[in-house]
């Protein structure tokens, strides 16, 4: 498995969100320090789920880097992440 | 984590009203990411102290087991771990961070 799909998977397994978006970014990282070459290494994120409600962005971050620690600790070397509840979305 | 290493980062959180842990200077920043927060601590027009985490393994490893959070940069408040670049640049564009910076008592002088 890809590590966008492997961070799909966790991410919703843990969240069931109403939104996720993976953007595999390394290609605009290429040459530059954390970049392995193999690709897969800078994402953007974007998730919206019902579990963030009533947590502040500090919490709401954990949360997620918590779900991706084994990814973060590996081959992810940037992860740029919008974490909002379906109301904050919604708007 | 060493105690020794945790009685550093806490001396450096100590040692300003705003301080950056962050990859690079503020003058040449190496991170994208910490790029971010030091353009809009510049625009804010604040003082603020800057860690290079490059500099020091122990301290770029260490400040992250430190605030429980994986990434850099990382921006302090009068001791208070605020957040990294996505919660810096969410809290400026919606104004959150110059509220929070004029209820710590610190002077924005916005150019």
């Amino acid at each position: 498995m890809t590590v966008a799909a492997t961070m799909r998977s966790k991410l919703e397994q843990a969240f069931t969100p109403a939104l996720l978006e993976i953007v595999d970014e390394s290609h605009r990282h290429v040459g530059h320090a954390g970049h392995s070459g193999a690709g897969e290494s800078h994402f953007q994120i974007r998730i919206v789920a019902p579990a963030f409600e009533g947590k502040s962005r500090v919490e709401r971050q954990r949360l997620v880097y918590g779900v991706l620690a084994e990814e973060l600790a590996g081959p992810v070397h940037a992860l740029a992440l919008t974490v909002r509840t379906p109301a904050e979305a919604a708007v | 984590m060493d105690a020794s290493i945790r009685d550093r980062i806490q001396g450096e959180i100590d040692a300003g009203s705003i301080v950056v842990f962050m990859k690079g200077t503020p003058s040449f920043p190496q991170c994208g990411f910490s790029a971010v927060v030091v353009q809009v601590l510049n625009h804010l027009g604040v003082d603020y102290k800057s860690v290079n985490v490059l500099e020091d393994p122990s301290i770029r490893q260490g400040i992250k087991d430190f605030s429980n959070w994986p990434t850099i940069p990382q921006l302090y408040v009068k001791g208070e771990f605020i957040g990294g670049c996505d919660i810096i640049r969410e809290m400026y564009e919606t104004g959150e961070l110059m509220e929070l910076l004029n209820t710590r008592g610190i002077e924005v002088a916005v150019d």
